[in-house]
């Protein structure tokens, strides 16, 4: 019966020694997660430390040499509203803003995203495949982090206690990334599997980097190293998409539940990234 | 949209006026279930079954009785001993013995989120805690979930002492088989053995919930002289105080149910699961006390639809002419017995077709889920699937147009149809005839699309009904009613006093009454609320009339059979006196003037849809998407068209859901694997495309407006309609629902 | 543990409440205001029934904590009428028939109401996701979308009418 303490630091230190000075404790950024898992009784939080209030980690920051940082609070709508961040990571952008409703997306975050550590979130495989990092902020100072590492499995992420993510690091686009999904339902649905890829190609159109990750199909998100290596090199021919499926399918690992089964998650894992790949390759070359 | 050139027939009826609650419901005003407050109200909590089959050894109270804030507690011991017995409401007469044991369990639990104890505090906070300090001692046993595992010999077995009823003999061992039912007529399977074309095929559905918005809530307050009151959101509240005063065994008239307005229903608001709860807890406790569901607890424990499993066997003449059919479907019964839908099961199974050799048998089995409920037209969604994809079978194998083979069979007035009972003045070939000329029905279809046809019937109800029309001193009217306004009935009743009375629309207000200021009212259920208690509004009016006629003899000083009343005034020669002047004057030519008919009309007609659904299916996916839906129903005639549109626009969408995505999952542990709406996937805006509405209009001579009924129709046809659409994408049968994406991309590999 | 002080700026007027602080924002409105007009359907976000405006922003009011408010501005169904002059999109529920039980409806229109606040002519289709949060079971949608369009094409005429 007992409620936790409410705590709105509005400072990184105030809020990384109210963290770790309470083990039960857990920041809040959107609390589209943490709230309905406190209402559920999944998680009982001794103390909620609200990071809003802090100065500075609520909007988008371009970073030097390219590249920006999206601060913890920002909320997903609020990412399309930044002309040069939309333009640069068009699939980080849609996959934030597949989450759940435009109600949801109004609070929820990409670092709450991530360190809710879902399987099956959205925003992440779009990250990874972004090569995205994180800076997370602690009692030690702080650090930055790639965000594939984050996660450690379902619910789990490898944050020390007192840590927390202050903001997360899209590097400068060199090419164009996308986000695609499988749901049964258009809107107001869980990622029955969700693939990110980010590709660069030189003047002649041959693939320079390509970085495929897929998500659902693992207890984490799972970056396919064999899958962008089948693209290097290339000019993304039927052939070498076909590798590259192939090589997304052979890294799945995913679980019977609710929302699909195995096999199905593994044969739309390969026709997503199919799909995903292509509306990359598109949009750079639209921009070549 | 077709308008009949008859429509001029009529002033106000078939015209779209603001509803008379509708501000109220724009602006935040009204007052629902779940936030309805009482002086001093205590907040209730129940605790439920983490368990889908378990004996109760013993229910230990005394930590949670100590909790500073606790007033009381209520077990299944505090609930007092019943025998079986039918008690009179909802939509069909009720066991008692069995919906006490729904609202809390004695001696066992027999699904996942059973009541097993319910405590009242004075906050919801130490209401949820002091739940987790009751400890139950619970022994463990197997459950089972599906039908055909529930029929197995070996099969756990819920309720020791019940016997399948129906058999020829009574059986001598218990079963989970409730009840077996059938009818035969002719020799269907010599009719079979001679038809040029016979399909054979097994469906197979999911439990399905309602999906109403609104949670289950209520308050209750119990007085000392053992009189009560309730508060709640209900479709009946005759039905509440019946189940109420049976299950406590008070005395009807000792309860006060007050319907708050109500967040949906499609019948699953038709019995009681908290009220009887309530009211023991608040005679405890001495103050009134809510109590109210969240999400999770109105998906494991209200009643779903019932899953099913149905073989048909269906045949035909070279020209499409049915000659034979035999149906066995077994529906999911859920936790105890008495769910209906059997029965309507049966009688809805090719009802619309004339069908001379039939052997159709229904099967009610019980499991480890919720008591099946009522959900719009119970029972015949499901083996109208079957039914519906079998003709499209036929159809297809006898290359007939789909509208031309139903319109083959289909029952004509007079006819006596698939039940054997003569059909009055149905409109069913008029409704096929408007769907094959539809512009939707010839439209191109683009790649992987491809288009479904159904049809779908509900028999509807009438009823007993009562209503009171007043007349103001000024003149205006005043409605009071029985029937809850689930989507619009204020509006329609306002529009029939009007049209009656030949005044404006404006003039005429409606009050849904409690049960103690208006007499009994079937609850709003069947399809019936427009019709039958529109009657007694109509008949409550022209007795007014007939008052208003003679008082305006009387200040004429002419004989009443002399006074004419139209254009809502009373008429003698070239004097008129209008409903206002004779108001006016009452106090000295009689005193008041009011009416009221408490009637029981059981000369409805059945309603009847076709509904038109193009499908795209993307094959590497499997995901299927509704690209254009047309809905086309004889409705009798619309009182109120927007609304009448609404129903069958809403009935679509359901229907539309139930076929792609809605299921009850539960988990091998016998739980309920998504009892939210995020794993539940009713349809959001965004799945779907505008669903033209098109009323056929084919009156019911027996309602003084033509009305027949149409809330429950329009949820039979679209299972077929999206099955049939999907099955000629992809050129596979889809006998299987919901026909989600792995589903389609499974049968798609394997048909590789 | 004590209960906070929340204090805040409810359609406008100045609001303070007392609070747990795990208590939601609905939760706040609903049983310490008295502002029922906020619905549950589901307490998880999924169904939109307590959709209320946060600092501008729609937001499912079950998924906002009541302590987070301090300072900020909530909009909720009974601050969208102009005292007894109602909205257009409210007006154009009703001249619609664009609900039947009633009970999603003022999620509905404060949604339907953040869109056109700042998407003054959507399409169809965007009227359709940008509703997708906000479940109604009663009415298929038909009528709602058709109510939004409507209310978007008054408004327009209206704002050119002025301009």
């Amino acid at each position: 019966m007992s409620s936790p303490a409410y705590h709105a630091p509005e400072t990184i230190e105030q809020a990384v020694a109210l963290l770790a000075g309470d083990t039960g404790a857990r920041p809040l950024a959107g609390g589209t997660d943490i709230i309905v898992q406190m209402r559920s009784g999944r998680s009982a939080p001794s103390a909620i430390v609200d990071l809003k209030r802090i100065a500075g980690i609520g909007g988008v920051r371009p970073l030097p040499g390219g590249g920006f940082a999206i601060g913890a609070t920002m909320p997903c709508t609020s990412l399309k509203d930044d002309a040069a961040l939309a333009a640069a990571w068009p699939g980080v952008v849609e996959a934030a803003n597949l989450i759940g409703s435009v109600q949801v997306r109004n609070r929820a975050t990409l670092a709450g995203n991530l360190c809710n550590a879902s399987p099956a979130a959205d925003s992440v495989p779009a990250l990874v495949a972004a090569g995205a990092t994180c800076l997370v902020a602690g009692p030690h100072g702080e650090r930055v982090v790639p965000v594939a590492d984050i996660p450690a499995g379902p619910g789990r992420t490898s944050l020390a206690p007192g840590e927390f993510v202050v903001e997360i690091r899209l590097p400068p686009q060199a090419g164009a990334d996308a986000y695609l999904r499988a749901t049964p339902r258009t809107e107001m649905d869980i990622a029955v599997v969700g693939v990110g890829a980010s590709l660069a190609l030189n003047a002649d159109g041959i693939c320079t980097a390509a970085r495929i990750a897929v998500g659902a199909v693992a207890p984490t998100v799972l970056l396919v190293g064999d899958a962008g290596a089948a693209l290097v090199g290339t000019r993304l021919d039927a052939a070498a998409l076909e590798r590259m499926a192939d090589a997304v399918r052979a890294a799945c690992r995913p679980i019977d539940d609710k929302r699909g089964t195995a096999e199905y998650r593994t044969a739309m894992a390969g026709v997503l990234a199919g799909r995903v790949v292509k509306i990359a390759l598109e949009r750079a070359g639209s921009k070549a | 949209m077709n308008a009949p050139a008859e429509k001029k027939l009529f002033r106000l009826v078939g015209t779209r006026p603001i509803r008379p609650d509708g501000i109220e419901k724009v602006t935040g005003k009204a007052i629902y279930g779940p936030d309805f407050v009482a002086p001093n109200m205590l907040q209730g909590a129940i605790l439920r079954s983490p368990h889908p089959h378990a004996r109760i050894r013993g229910i230990d109270t005394s930590k949670a009785e100590v909790l500073p804030g606790v007033k009381a507690i209520v077990t299944g011991a505090d609930f007092p001993e019943l025998d079986s017995a039918m008690v009179a409401g909802g939509e069909a007469p009720a066991n008692i013995k069995y919906m006490a044991r729904k609202c809390m369990a004695t001696d066992k639990v027999v699904f996942d989120g059973h009541p097993v104890a319910a405590v009242a505090a004075t906050s919801a906070t130490i209401a949820e805690a002091a739940i987790q300090l009751i400890e139950v001692d619970y022994e463990v046993l197997p459950h089972v979930i599906d039908i055909e595992d529930a029929l197995r010999p070996d099969a756990p077995i819920l309720h020791d002492d019940l016997f399948t009823q129906g058999l020829p003999e009574l059986p001598t061992t218990p079963s989970n088989a409730a009840m077996r039912v059938e009818v035969r007529r002719g020799d269907a399977a010599r009719a079979l053995s001679e038809a040029a074309a016979v399909f054979s095929g097994r469906f197979t559905l999911r439990p399905v919930h309602q999906g109403y918005i609104e949670p289950h809530a209520c308050v209750a307050s119990w007085h000392a002289d053992g009189q009560a009151q309730i508060w709640c959101s209900t479709q009946g509240h005759f039905t509440v105080r019946a189940l109420t005063a049976g299950i406590l065994g008070m005395e009807i008239a000792d309860i006060r149910v007050v319907p708050l307005e109500i967040g949906g229903g499609f019948g699953g608001k038709t019995t009681v699961y908290l009220e009887p709860v309530a009211v023991l807890l608040s005679r405890k406790a001495g103050r009134p006390v809510r109590l109210a569901m969240k999400r999770d607890d109105v998906f494991r424990a209200t009643g779903p639809a019932p899953g099913a499993v149905i073989d048909i066997r269906l045949g035909a003449g070279a020209d499409g002419t049915i000659s034979g059919a035999e149906v066995e479907f077994k529906y999911t019964g859920g936790g105890f017995p008495g769910a209906h839908e059997v029965y309507a099961g049966l009688h809805c199974t090719m009802s619309y077709y004339n069908v001379p050799d039939a052997h159709i048998v229904g099967w009610n089995v019980l499991s480890n889920i919720p008591t099946v409920h009522a959900y719009r037209a119970p029972g015949a969604p499901q083996v109208n699937f079957a039914v519906e994809s079998a003709m499209d079978e036929l159809a297809r194998r006898l290359g007939i147009d789909p509208i031309d083979i139903r319109l083959r069979n289909i029952a004509r007035p007079g006819d006596t149809g698939g039940m054997g009972m003569p059909h009055g003045a149905i409109g069913y070939a008029e409704t096929l005839e408007a769907a094959k000329a539809h512009p939707h029905y010839s439209a191109p279809l683009g790649p992987n699309q491809a288009r479904g046809v159904a049809c779908g019937s509900w028999g509807n109800y009438g009823g007993p009904s009562t209503a009171a029309v007043s007349v103001a001193e000024d003149g205006s009217i005043l409605v009071t009613e029985g029937n809850p306004d689930i989507g619009g009935s204020r509006a329609s009743m306002a529009i029939m006093a009007a049209e009656t009375l030949g005044i404006a629309y404006e003039k005429v207000r409606v009050v849904v009454a409690d049960t103690s200021s208006i007499g009994y009212s079937m609850g709003t259920g069947g399809s019936r609320t427009t019709f039958a208690t529109g009657k007694a509004v109509i008949q409550a009016a022209e007795a007014v009339i007939a008052i208003l006629r003679e008082r305006a003899a009387k200040q004429w000083n002419v004989a009443a059979g002399e006074v004419q009343w139209g254009g809502g005034e009373a008429v003698h020669g070239d004097r008129r006196l209008s409903l206002g002047q004779i108001a006016a004057a009452s106090g000295t030519t009689g005193g008041p003037i009011s009416a009221q008919a408490a009637i029981d009309p059981h000369d409805y007609l059945p309603g009847f849809g076709v509904h038109i659904c193009d499908t795209e299916v993307d094959r590497e996916t499997g995901q299927v998407s509704i690209v254009r839906y047309t809905a086309l129903q004889d409705v009798g005639r619309a009182i109120h068209a927007d609304y009448v549109e609404g129903q069958i626009q809403g009935g679509a969408v359901q229907g539309i859901g139930w076929a792609l995505n809605e299921a009850y999952v539960y988990n091998q542990a016998g739980l309920l694997d998504n009892p939210g709406f995020l794993d539940y996937r009713m349809p959001v805006a965004s799945d779907m495309p505008m669903i033209d509405a098109v009323m056929i209009e084919v009156p019911n001579p027996a309602h003084p407006y033509g009305v027949k009924g149409v809330g429950e129709t329009p949820i039979v046809p679209p299972l077929a309609a999206v099955a049939n659409a999907v099955s000629g994408a992809i050129g596979i049968r889809m006998c299987d629902l919901p026909i989600t994406p792995d589903r389609v991309y499974g049968l798609l590999l394997a048909a590789e | 543990m004590s209960k906070l002080l929340v204090s805040t700026s409810v359609n406008g007027d100045p609001q303070q409440f007392l609070c747990d602080p795990d208590t939601t924002l609905l939760d706040a409105l609903r049983e310490e205001m008295g502002l029922t007009g906020s619905k549950e359907g589901c307490g998880s976000g999924d169904c939109g029934a307590c959709t209320v405006m946060l600092d501008g922003r729609m937001v499912c009011s079950c998924l906002v904590l009541a302590p987070e408010v301090e300072g900020r501005q909530v909009t909720t169904i009974e601050g969208v009428a102009e005292g007894s002059r109602l909205h257009p999109i409210q007006r154009k529920f009703l001249e619609h028939g664009a609900l039947q039980c009633g009970f999603c409806t003022p999620g509905f229109i404060v949604a339907a109401k953040a869109l056109l606040d700042r998407n003054p002519d959507p399409s169809e289709s965007e009227v359709r996701y940008w509703l997708a949060g906000n479940l109604c079971r009663c009415t298929g949608y038909d009528k709602i979308v058709r109510a939004v369009l409507d209310a978007a094409a008054e408004l327009r005429q209206d704002r050119r009418a002025v301009a």
